[in-house]
Order: C-alpha cells, then structure tokens, then sequence
C-alpha cells in the first residue's frame, strides 16, 4: 500500500507579513544600506583583484639571471596528485649540471595545491598570484617553459611570503 | 653444520661462510656498501658492524667468519648507534645532490640514510671539493665528491674485468677515485661498475639525465647481444626503452652483462627505421598496405611455386616460438623441404668471461625446434646455390638481414619471390616482394635458449598498438598507470608490428592449415609436446632463471656454469 501524501505547511505568517508590503521595504532597506558600503566587486577587466602572497594561483618556473633555477630533478613530477607536470632533463655547462629541456605543466590537470612547491629543492617552482587562465584546446592547455618562465622581480611577494617558512 | 644465533633465533649453516653471507642466506639483511657476493671483501665501509658475544668488540659480519656456538646480534643499541655513525661520517661530505643525481631512487646511501640514519647532521662546516663530471672512460661518468670509497669498481676491474686500471689517491677526506696514468675504464665490462655503485659517484654517460628510475618501468628479459644471453631488465618510460640492466642468475651472468649488450641491443626498437607495418611491392615500389592484404599476396604468390622452388631462412634472433611455427609452415604447409639458417658468428669477438663469438641469442634453440634442413633438403649453402642456379625461386625470411651479408645479397636478385619478416628497413627489405613488420625482442612473449641449452623467457616491454599495457599484464610505470588519451605521454609512439609466430601461423591458415596458436605459450606448450629436447618444459617451469632441455646438439659448451 502506497504511504499517504506528506503534507508539509507552509510557516505561519503574522498579519503584517501576510500584507506583504511592509516586508518589501525591509529588502529596499538592506539593499539601499549596502551603496553606502564599500564595494567587493571589481569592474574586471579594467579593473582586476590582486591576490594576497599567500594566494595559489598558476605554478611558474623561477627565473634568475636569465636561467630557471630548475635542475629537472622531477620531484614536483613525482610529486604532483594530478599528474599534470611532465620533465625533461638535459645537460648543461653550468655549474648545476643539469636542466629541463622540456618543462609543461598540464593546466587542465593542475589542481593547485601547490605540493610542487613544497618539494621544490631549488625553489624554482612556485605559486603565483596569476588566475587568468584561458585556453581553447587541451593543446592549449599544456604550459611549456615559454610560458612558464617568470623572473625573479616578478614573484617577489610570493618569494618574500615563502622565505617565513624556511 | 656450524649452529649460530642470530637475533636470538638459531640458524644451523656452513662453517665455510661469513657473517654476513650466513645472514642473507636466512633472509636476515646487514647493511653494507663495500661488501659484494661476487667480489673479494675489502671490509672498509664498517657499516655492516655487529655485535657478536665474546668479541671485545663489534666486528664486521663481511669478514667474520662463522663458528660454532657464535650469537650474532644485528639490532642491539650498540650496533645501531655504531650504524649511525658510519653514517654520519659518510654524510659529512657526501654532496646532497640527490636532485640532480641519477642514482636517486636507487641508491644504497639514500636508501640506508631513512633506514638507518638519524636524519640530521652535527656538521657545521664547509663539505670538502673534489673533482666533478670526470670522464673515467668512454662510457663511464665519475663525481668523487659523491664517492663513499667502498672499493667496489676497483675490486671489479682488477677481479672479474681484469683491467685494474682503477685506484684511489690522497688520503683522509681528500680520497680521490682515478684511472692509473695514461689509462682509462675502457674494458668491455666497464658499465658494471655503475650498478655496483652504491652511490651515484659512477654514472653511465649513455643513460645520463634521460631520466628518473621512478618514473621507468622494468621487465624482466633476456639480452639479444649474443649467445651468452645475460638475464635483463628493459626499462621504458613513456613505451621508449632507455636503458638495460644485467639481472642476476648464476648460472648464465651473474651480476654482469657487457657493454655492447647493454648499448647496442636496445637503440633498433626506437629506431626511425621502424616499420609503420607490412609493405608490398606494387609496380616496382614497396607499398603500405593492410595485414589481410599482404597476407593475401604472400599466399597467391606462394602457390605459384613448386614445393622443390621454394626454400626458408629462419631466424637466430627470432624466439623459438617464431622459429618453431616458421618451420611448421615451411615444411608441413609449404611442403618444402629447404630450410636452414644463417649463423652470426664473429670469430675471435669472445672471451672468457660472458662474451661469444656467435652474436645471436638464439642459434641453438632455432636448429632444436628444427630450422634445419628436412631430409633432403637443401642447407643454406645449396640454398644460396639454388638461387643462384634459378632452381630457387621463392624465399621465405624470417628477421634477420640476410642483405647485409655480401654473397647472400649477390645471388637474391635471381629470386622472382621475396617474403621477408623484419622490425627495421634494412638491406634485405628494400629487395623483399612482402614485407610483414614484426616485433621486436622487447614486444613479445616467447623463449630464447642460449649456448648451454638453457631456455630463458622474454616479455613485452614495449606495447605495439594491439597491446594494451594494463589489459595484456605489462609491467606498468606511474605514468602508465594514469596516463588519459588527453595526456601527451598518453599517446606514446606505439608500432604496427606483430610477433613472427603470429604471422606465420596467419599464413599457414590462409594457405589451409588446421593449427591456430592464440598466444606464444600455446606454440611453446605444443613444442613441449612434439619435441623431445623440450619434453615437460612449460613458461612456467622456466620462469625467471630459466630451463635447460634435453639438447642433441654438438653446438652445446661441455661448461654449465660460468665461474663469474
């Protein structure tokens, strides 16, 4: 035997809910007050949100003096839950030995937990405060060190904000 | 029989051991870094320090000898607080360069720091400089900063390569690892060093920076270098194989394999001259065309011919598996009774330690599953005559360059039909009329027997594009494991191949026999069944070491084990 209908009741209104129009100019209120508020929204693109340090937008390559500090030791790769970055490594003259001659980080698998910059021996990976991120293709979406390199003067926040947890 | 304690358990063992030995032998590990079960002990590296009752103090389990009565302990506070401090020492000054160092992921001293080491150092100063990327030989790198001084490399050329080229210099801290004046490490043994390494201070110069041990897999194989064949490990990343390793087994290679093996057996499988499959020869040019289709015009024009008109070369490179179901197809479907194959030797190419002049891994397995002349068949000298005098007409190749041997490829273009099976565009293929694209040794299961009749098994470790690395039971890498078609290294470079017995089992059926073998083991089982020398033998009974057979032939050293 099928279970009787529930019939769920509507709340109780008091008389002057039920007239409606009293309730109308409470909402007004709220939203009139909120003009005089500072406002939380941006008028993107002209104007755009600057992170804080500890924001963890896109994974960039650290570069100093023309050169990335990575030496493809492919811990961030080993690293990585998503799977998204993938190492090359190669030799170099350079005192480090060795570098990657092929970086790319999956944009599409990247989850942004930043664990690649934790385990960064070098500090040559880390989160920066770029969040624009737009692409057409899954092509599109692998980052290769063209687009990854960034210098030094340019992730100076988030190089300060790190520099606390050593 | 010598009664010893170990760990407070009584093990009864040979009083003609070490400590050390007697331990491994009961599965019980001691530490160590210089001790090596095929290399006289140098006894420097103190890390296999024990405790042993009646001993005013610890000793080393690698040149302690057993003694009736003896308690060995392994995991007293003495000891381990005697282990962390050779640890300590070693990592003094022990550059930490694990990121750019290719040992990590299988380094002695890494792995034995987090096992153990206390996990800091008291050490405040400057490590001490040594000398960094030095070129020891021609395929050997050398960091000393990175050497611990374990003496192995040094006990491996003078002992079993017999070039003692290497030596230590300076003393205390300044230790330096190098080649005797005017010498290199140039043996044809050299690489072995590298995995004897326990450290990264020995690199190989072909492998370096190509990539991390983590992200590799490794299957078990057998080396196609020569008749010796040396039991491997194929390392792949992203279905590309990288390097080979020797694998243990004392009855072939021990822990060694030579240069050349590990090299120059592996370049073939990623080589440019793949084929991208079978080809037929239209109007004077080779073209591609699907596997029906070439299968189709090998047999039309296979029925042309007489029995007498035609002959078969079969393969020492090929599995026995390959050969096995090649000869059934020549002599029982074909109905020819000339087939033979062509030897590779390289006479002087050998010594005494692993190397062979006959450069196949698979000579005596071929002529034992009977690639060999029927009775009254032509032997590949009255083959080659054959062609030349235009009694043979149509040839039947199973991988192997017959081309690049002069007098061969002089008389071939006599022949008006040319089947050939091969992996790579060679010398013979651009003379073939069909052209099968066939496995390597490092896409198919099957069986090789080497020079003393042993049968070793060979694995896919490189999928072609039938195979699927997790469906078929491939050894998977991390990067295998997760890959997705929207990965780049999820869409590896993957061949059009197939294993010869394959091929010449679908020839055979197009041409009307009865057999089917759906997988390499089924071909082996029947071989177990039809043919003496392989009566009883299973892949199973062979394993991973291997499995001698009942062999007849007079090919076969007398010498069963090597004395490496």
């Amino acid at each position: 035997m099928a279970e009787p209908r529930k019939i769920i009741r509507s709340k109780d209104l008091s008389f002057w809910q039920k007239i409606y129009i009293p309730e109308i100019f409470k909402g007004l209120r709220i939203t009139l007050s909120h003009i005089f508020k500072k406002k939380s929204t941006y008028m993107y693109p002209d104007e755009r949100f600057k992170p804080p340090a500890s924001f963890r937008g896109r994974p960039v390559l650290v570069e100093e003096n023309g050169e990335e500090r990575c030496v493809a030791c492919g811990l961030c790769s080993r690293v990585c839950p998503a799977l998204a970055i993938e190492v090359q490594a190669s030799e170099t003259e350079l005192e480090k030995e060795r570098y990657p001659v092929k970086f790319e980080i999956n944009m599409v698998r990247c989850i942004f937990c930043g664990f690649c910059e934790e385990v960064c021996p070098e500090e040559a990976i880390v989160m920066s405060q770029n969040y624009e991120l737009v692409f057409n293709s899954q092509e599109e979406a692998v980052f290769g060190k063209d687009k990854l390199l960034t210098p030094t003067t340019r992730l100076h926040d988030r190089l300060e904000f790190l520099r606390q947890y050593r | 029989m010598a009664k010893i304690t170990v760990d407070g358990q009584q093990y009864e063992v040979d009083p003609k051991l070490t400590v050390i030995q007697a331990a491994a032998q009961q599965g019980i590990e001691i530490p160590h870094f210089c001790w090596h079960p095929k290399l006289s002990v140098a006894g420097n590296c103190r890390m296999c320090l024990v405790e042993i009752e009646k001993m005013p103090k610890l000793a080393i389990a690698c040149a302690t000898q057993v003694a009736d009565g003896m308690v060995v302990k392994t995991k007293s506070e003495k000891v381990i607080n005697a282990r962390e401090a050779v640890m300590e020492f070693l990592l003094i000054n022990h550059p930490l360069d694990c990121p750019i160092c290719d040992e990590a992921g299988e380094c002695k001293l890494q792995d034995y720091s987090y096992k153990y080491s206390v996990g800091y150092s008291r050490f405040e100063h400057d490590k001490v400089h040594k000398p960094k990327r030095i070129e020891l030989g021609p395929r050997v790198m050398l960091d000393v900063e990175r050497c611990i001084m374990c003496s192995r490399c040094v006990r491996f050329s003078d002992e079993i390569a017999k070039q003692p080229v290497l030596t230590f210099t300076q003393r205390g801290d300044h230790v330096v690892l190098t080649t005797f004046p005017d010498t290199q490490l140039d043996n044809p043994y050299s690489m072995n060093v590298i995995e004897l390494c326990p450290v990264g201070a020995l690199t190989s110069r072909d492998f370096r920076f190509k990539s991390r041990v983590w992200e590799m897999s490794s299957t078990e194989s057998v080396c196609n270098g020569c008749a010796r064949g040396c039991n491997t490990n194929i390392w792949v990343r992203n279905n590309e194989v990288l390097r080979l390793t020797p694998r243990f087994n004392d009855d072939v290679n021990s822990y060694w394999m030579c240069d050349e093996g590990r090299l120059n057996t592996f370049k073939f499988v990623n080589s440019e001259k793949r084929l991208s499959g079978p080809f037929v020869k239209k109007n004077g040019a080779l073209t591609r065309v699907g596997w029906d289709e070439a299968i189709a015009e090998a047999v039309s024009q296979l029925k042309t011919f007489k029995k007498s008109e035609m002959a078969g070369i079969g393969s020492a490179y090929a599995t026995n598996e390959d050969n096995y179901v090649f000869q059934r197809l020549m002599k029982e479907t074909i109905g020819t009774k000339n087939v033979d194959v062509v030897p590779h030797v390289k006479e002087g190419d050998e010594d005494d330690i692993l190397i062979r002049a006959d450069k196949t891994p698979n000579m005596l397995g071929a002529t034992e599953v009977g690639v060999k002349p029927a009775d009254g068949g032509l032997s590949l000298k009255g083959i080659l005559q054959g062609i030349a005098d235009g009694g043979i007409k149509a040839l039947y190749v199973l991988e192997d360059d017959i081309a690049s041997i002069p007098e061969i490829a002089a008389v071939l273009p006599n022949l008006q039909l040319l089947i050939v099976h091969s992996s790579v565009q060679n010398k013979t293929t651009e003379m073939a009329d069909v052209v099968f694209s066939c496995s390597t040794y490092a896409e198919k299961h099957g069986t090789l027997t080497n020079f003393q009749g042993r049968v070793q098994r060979i694995r896919p470790a490189v999928s072609t594009i039938e195979q699927d690395r997790a469906l078929d039971g491939f050894s998977m890498s991390r990067w295998d494991k997760f890959a997705s078609r929207n990965d780049r290294w999820g869409r590896p470079n993957k061949r059009d191949a197939r294993p010869s017995w394959r091929i010449a089992s679908a020839v055979a059926s197009a041409l009307g026999a009865k057999t089917r073998y759906n997988t390499a083991e089924d071909v082996f089982q029947e071989m177990a069944t039809r043919i003496p020398a392989y009566k009883g033998l299973s892949y199973l009974k062979v394993g991973s070491r291997g499995a001698m057979i009942q062999h007849s032939s007079k090919t076969v050293s007398s010498r069963p084990t090597v004395s490496v």
